[in-house]
């Protein structure tokens, strides 16, 4: 089976404190994975190992393989080509301060995309998966900082996509999203699942298990236990699994 | 409950009798806060009206002579026009500030092309780039260049860049628009550096993170999601930059060759607004036409600082009104 991330005895600490410990894992392709747990179980951390953005954290060390479609992250030479692969949405919504279309239309432009009406569609494709297209079709020159929280988080969707990546990574990206809208994106997602693998980390632990394909549950840096999601949700081998999926954790 | 012993209740006493005290001052606390406030626009408004009561006989009208008969009038065209400043001529004064003004321009231009790239080049690699402890050294050292005496500045120039200059150069005299230019350029540095590196610190990591994930390189992040969002903060600082420039007074007097000149060239020396009124404004006669016009001198140089404060105003409405459509 072809797997697009894998973890081979990842380790990742921050100076004194371990982020991850010990880390096995395969993301199949074109799956959707979801990954649960409580705070600080080194979730996030887990995310940017994957597209290398821990660089940015100066006393962040990796240790163990980290494959991406195969080939170990720490070997990629054009690391910017690699995170053009990884979407990622971050928890609190970030607009980036350019007009809405720039923002959706930045990474598709980096990646050689000049033609206008290319751009346009990409951008109002990726608006409209995000189900934010309806709201900001007539203003689409207006800051992305402008926005209202909600919307913004949208637009950080739609930015994700707009790269056409490999690997989506959404980081509890419902948090500022409402109910309504939030089951909307998450049909958008299921229907994404064809073109790529989404990793999906949530705290709604009721989200995973309506969309993820294999789910993951992390506690205190460990990857306590992986599996068909259903298997998590239902019949787990570990105590600590089934207590905090029932909710009876703590 | 536990039981109150009479230590505690003593205690309780007196710490109520303290919240009393400050209930009870609370107004004079709030009345004292107001001051201060308001303090800094009767401080502005008073400098208004004493530089603008003590040039307004320039323009109404003077009497001159031992008798009052005469009544001297400043003439406007000739002041604002005439590149020709001799305000201590026996047979006609002249008072001409176009060579002045295109003095404090030519040398505050000169100053911000120089300054404004290195000072926001400066500010990206200290609060972007540098690391743990040179970072923590650069910022001390920026923070003790803004902390040095303008006339050490003006002696530098004049000692140092001076000769420097004419051997380069091969003019006569290294005291002109260039040397000032130098000089001011490195006065203002450690301002725009420190404001503009407060702008950018105050960009939320989460902006970097955004730009990072989606490929961007650390220049293009820098660029195009750092500078737009702290643009207000470097707007600011460029300002104060171009404040310092226009303000100072004896760095610019010793730099700049200080002689009323028309300049054709960044080797031409000139004169400024400022360094004429410091030098002269001593000798002249108290109630004398040339001690008023040099507060009229004054007055033009609040014009300009409303006139940098009114752009920098409208650019930034601008900027929000282009965000709000």
């Amino acid at each position: 089976m072809d797997y697009q991330v894998e973890f081979r005895d990842v380790s990742v600490s921050y100076g004194k404190d371990v982020a991850l410990k010990n880390i096995n894992l395969q993301i199949p392709k074109n799956e959707i994975f979801g990954i649960i747990g409580p705070a600080n179980a080194g979730k996030t951390t887990f995310l940017k190992a994957i597209n290398r953005t821990l660089e940015f954290i100066h006393s962040a060390k990796t240790k163990g393989e980290i494959l991406f479609d195969g080939k170990n992250v720490q070997q990629i030479r054009n690391v910017y080509g690699l995170r053009r692969k990884v979407g990622v949405v971050f928890p609190l919504p970030v607009g980036l301060p350019m007009s809405i279309y720039e923002n959706v239309a930045y990474a598709p432009r980096r990646s050689g995309i000049h033609d206008k009406q290319d751009l346009e569609e990409i951008v109002v494709r990726c608006l409209k998966q995000a189900m934010l297209w309806d709201e900001v079709k007539d203003r689409l020159d207006m800051l992305g900082t402008k926005l209202s929280g909600g919307q913004q988080q949208r637009l950080t969707i739609a930015r994700a996509l707009s790269h056409s990546p490999d690997v989506l990574c959404l980081d509890e990206f419902s948090i500022a999203i409402d109910p309504v809208t939030t089951m909307k994106i998450e049909d958008v997602l299921a229907d994404l699942k064809d073109e790529m693998t989404i990793i999906l980390v949530t705290n709604l632990v009721q989200q995973a298990r309506r969309l993820a394909d294999q789910t993951a549950f992390f506690n205190k840096s460990e990857l306590i236990e992986v599996g068909p999601t259903e298997k998590i949700f239902t019949t787990p081998d570990n105590q600590l699994t089934y207590d905090y999926v029932t909710g009876d954790f703590g | 409950m536990p039981e109150t012993t009479p230590d505690s209740g003593s205690g309780f006493s007196l710490r109520r009798s303290i919240q009393k005290v400050v209930d009870f001052s609370e107004p004079a606390i709030v009345g004292l806060i107001h001051l201060c406030g308001w303090s800094a626009i009767i401080f502005v408004m008073a400098i208004f009206y004493f530089v603008f009561s003590e040039s307004l006989p320039a323009i109404t009208g003077l009497e001159e002579g031992l008798d009052h008969a005469e009544v001297e009038k400043l003439d406007m065209v000739e002041f604002t026009t005439s590149p020709k400043w001799i305000p201590e001529s026996a047979k006609r004064p002249t008072f001409g500030i176009l060579a002045l003004m295109i003095g404090t321009l030519s040398v505050t231009v000169l100053s911000m092309i120089i300054a404004v790239p290195l000072g926001l080049g400066a500010a990206v690699y200290v609060s972007e780039f540098a690391r743990g402890r040179s970072r923590e050294i650069l910022k001390v050292l920026i923070e003790l260049l803004a902390a040095i005496p303008s006339v050490v500045w003006g002696f530098i120039g004049l000692v140092v860049l001076n000769p420097m200059l004419v051997d380069v150069t091969g003019e006569p005299v290294g005291l002109n628009i260039l040397n000032a230019g130098i000089v001011l350029a490195l006065m203002s540095v450690p301002i725009i550096v420190s404001v503009s590196e407060d702008a950018l610190r105050a960009v939320p990591d989460s902006f970097r993170e955004a730009g990072i994930a989606l490929g961007a390189n650390r220049w293009e992040m820098v660029y195009k999601v750092l500078f737009p969002a702290a643009k207000n903060g470097l707007l600011a600082a460029v300002l104060l930059g171009i404040g310092r420039g226009i303000g100072e007074t004896m760095a610019v007097l010793m730099c700049t060759g200080h002689s009323v000149n028309m300049p054709t060239s960044v080797f031409d020396p000139v004169r400024t607004l400022t360094a004429t009124i410091a030098a002269e404004l001593g000798e002249a006669v108290r109630g004398d036409m040339h001690y008023h016009t040099l507060f009229l001198i004054g007055v033009v140089l609040f014009v300009f600082a409303f006139i940098i404060n009114l752009t920098a105003d409208l650019i930034v409405k601008g900027i929000k009104v282009q965000g709000n459509e």
